[in-house]
């Protein structure tokens, strides 16, 4: 058994039940007609017998699909909902970040909102005293901070909430999804403050999707499931299920579209050529990829669907080819960021029915170099733009 | 505890400063507007009931005793209805940090608290300019306006926690605030009232209240407290223990529905 003073939160057998009535009773007069009619609420179980420990210095990964219950868990880590049922200790300060700027109000100034915010974080005015300097610095802000916040554009007001974030210090931290605003630049300034997190030593609670960041940081990940815990182990193993579950629900969502069990084998291979010609699974951001599709031959496949997802669950894109011949080859420019992609190919017959199996291609890997002509962009794909004016 | 403390004290702090400063963002004479309020409300009923209507034409100070009643029911009046819809408007701050709920109530309430002493500065030049002395009773005014206090942030802590489930709450109130007006002999001083009838206003805490301000601030027969009342004794008893029974129903309910407003509102 480890050592009470290393345990930094202990949570022990939660569940929360939201009670949805199919009527909300938001007024007096709905109240009184709901009363003379049967009671019909529904209770949601939202999260169900959730039990797990994080150790003082851990930076531990909270993951899970959308609706598995995990930002109602933050909540109440956060302390902003009761439990319906069991208990969570904490020792020693929390400061949640459910969202960067909480109680920011566009008509107080720059500085003024430095220390609303920071009070509500928990700080005092001595505490917040010694911090502004730091915060103002950090956000490159000096010039600004008697100016309103309304007149800050959306960057610099996310750059001061960030700054107030990373320089209130507390034992325990917990931030949720804080790498899905901001630009380019912005993310990685948080990659670094998580770098400096965990080379301190910090306690961290993460709430992500983004797998790559349980990889590299997190020493210890959970994920939920419709309220329960699926795992809680290395990110490795956790990143894994995750993944897991996001394919097979694209799979289950794919098959459910399938003509009432009417299967037939494919027989399909799926393999990936460079332009050379030459068998490869390892491709440039802006190279042609060949696809190279084999399968047995079939009045029924009027088409061929092939998919590309990332293995972290986004489809990428999805195109179709005629099927009727039992070989295709197919030439797809990888206009892709740095990752592993996998492929998923289905045949439908003349009525756009799903007819045999989904078949997985092998993954393939996008490395960080481009191929030549490619410029740099970030996020998922580029998009074509032009410049009308600038 | 003593963090504790100190971190409530911070939030308070900064959310009635907040309050203060968008409070009249925008308007010209900013500030001034908390106390013109008051004294607007005051010269349209002076004028009417000293010259159209003239039920204040005999009573000694008149003017006085008119401005302490719109003052101390200004203030009744907007700490229970800022109060009243304050949790609901911080809905979006409950929902995300966990901050002791209690906190938004007492921040409208204290708010309105600085805006009575703003007034009650008007008021204190008003009684020297209409020929008052400075007198010890005037100390009086201090329990009294405490004990009123107490009874608006007990009435906004009720109403603060019906209106998350219901929100009729605040317009019903609003209501129940315009016949509490009348109720509350503020236009008209209670010596005018029937003395059979006196009793049944003075079970309203808020009439046993700025009768009692009024005879601290002018002490003169003219000004009925509920201590001159012979009959019954009991009587004497009811405004405080309404006072006392309301302020822990509203800690008592509070606290019990505190722990889901953010999932309620």
């Amino acid at each position: 058994m480890s050592d009470k003073r290393d345990i930094a939160i202990a949570v022990k057998n939660i569940h929360k039940d939201f009670i949805l009535p199919q009527h909300k009773n938001n007024s007096f007069k709905q109240a009184a007609v709901n009363i003379v009619r049967e009671n019909n609420k529904t209770t949601q179980k939202v999260l169900d017998g959730v039990s797990f420990e994080v150790k003082k210095g851990e930076f531990f990964g909270i993951v899970g699909r959308n609706g598995s219950g995990k930002s109602t868990l933050l909540k109440l880590l956060a302390g902003v909902y009761t439990p319906t049922e069991g208990a969570i200790e904490v020792n020693g300060g929390l400061t949640p970040f459910i969202e960067l700027g909480v109680g920011f109000n566009p008509e107080l100034s720059g500085r003024d909102n430095v220390y609303l915010n920071g009070a509500l974080l928990g700080f005092n005015r001595k505490q917040m005293n010694k911090m502004y300097d730091e915060i103002v610095d950090f956000a490159e802000l000096e010039q600004f901070m008697d100016q309103k916040l309304k007149n800050y554009s959306s960057g610099m007001q996310v750059r001061l909430a960030f700054s107030i974030a990373i320089k209130a210090k507390n034992e325990i931290l917990i931030f949720d999804e804080v790498l899905a605003v901001g630009d380019e630049a912005f993310q990685r300034k948080c990659i670094d403050v998580f770098e400096t997190y965990k080379a301190e030593g910090q306690t961290v609670i993460l709430v992500t999707h983004d797998m790559e960041t349980v990889r590299k940081f997190c020493t210890t990940a959970l994920i939920l499931d419709t309220g329960k815990i699926l795992e809680i182990g290395t990110p490795q193993k956790v990143a894994k299920i995750y993944s897991d579950l996001n394919l097979s629900e694209i799979e289950r969502d794919m098959l459910r579209k399938t003509e009432g069990g009417f299967k037939n084998d494919l027989g399909l291979s799926i393999k990936y050529k460079d332009t050379e010609g030459h068998d490869s699974v390892q491709f440039r951001n802006g190279d042609f990829i060949r696809m190279i599709l084999k399968y047995n031959k079939s009045k029924l496949y009027q088409h061929l669907v092939v998919n590309i997802y990332k293995r972290s669950g986004e489809h990428i894109t999805g195109f179709r080819i005629a099927g009727e011949s039992g070989s295709a080859e197919v030439e797809v420019r990888a206009l892709l960021q740095k990752g592993k992609y996998y492929s998923l190919v289905q045949a439908v017959n003349s009525q756009h029915k799903a007819v045999g199996d989904i078949v997985t291609g092998p993954d393939f890997i996008i490395t960080t170099d481009r191929a030549a002509g490619i410029a740099g962009w970030s996020g998922l794909v580029p998009m074509e733009y032009k410049v009308i004016s600038s | 505890m003593k963090y504790l403390h100190s971190r409530n004290r911070a939030i308070l702090r900064e959310m009635i400063s907040t309050d203060f400063k968008i409070r009249y963002q925008g308007s010209v004479l900013g500030y001034f507007w908390s106390l013109l309020k008051p004294l607007l409300l005051f010269a349209i009923l002076y004028i009417i009931f000293t010259y159209i209507v003239p039920i204040g034409k005999d009573i000694e100070h008149y003017p006085v005793i008119l401005l302490l009643g719109v003052v101390l029911w200004s203030f009744f009046s907007e700490v229970t209805t800022v109060g009243a819809g304050s949790i609901v408007a911080s809905g979006d701050l409950l929902r995300k940090i966990s901050i002791p709920r209690y906190l938004v109530v007492l921040a409208s309430s204290f708010s309105a608290f600085i805006n009575l002493g703003l007034s009650l500065i008007v008021v204190f030049a008003f009684s020297l300019f209409n020929g008052l002395l400075p007198q010890v009773s005037w100390l009086l005014l201090i329990p009294v306006i405490i004990e009123l206090f107490a009874f608006a942030v007990g009435i906004a802590f009720i109403l603060a926690t019906a209106n998350v489930k219901y929100r009729d709450v605040t317009y019903i109130w609003e209501v129940f605030l315009q016949g509490g007006f009348y109720a509350s002999a503020i236009i008209f001083p209670i010596s005018l009232v029937p003395a059979d009838l006196r009793i049944w206003f003075f079970l309203n805490p808020v009439v046993q209240i700025i009768q009692d301000a009024r005879y601290a601030l002018v002490p003169v027969e003219g000004n009925v407290t509920i201590w001159q009342l012979t009959e019954p004794k009991l009587l004497k008893v009811v405004p405080f223990a309404l006072i006392v029974i309301i302020s822990i129903t509203g800690a008592v309910y509070f606290k019990r529905r505190s722990k889901y407003f953010a999932e309620d509102i």
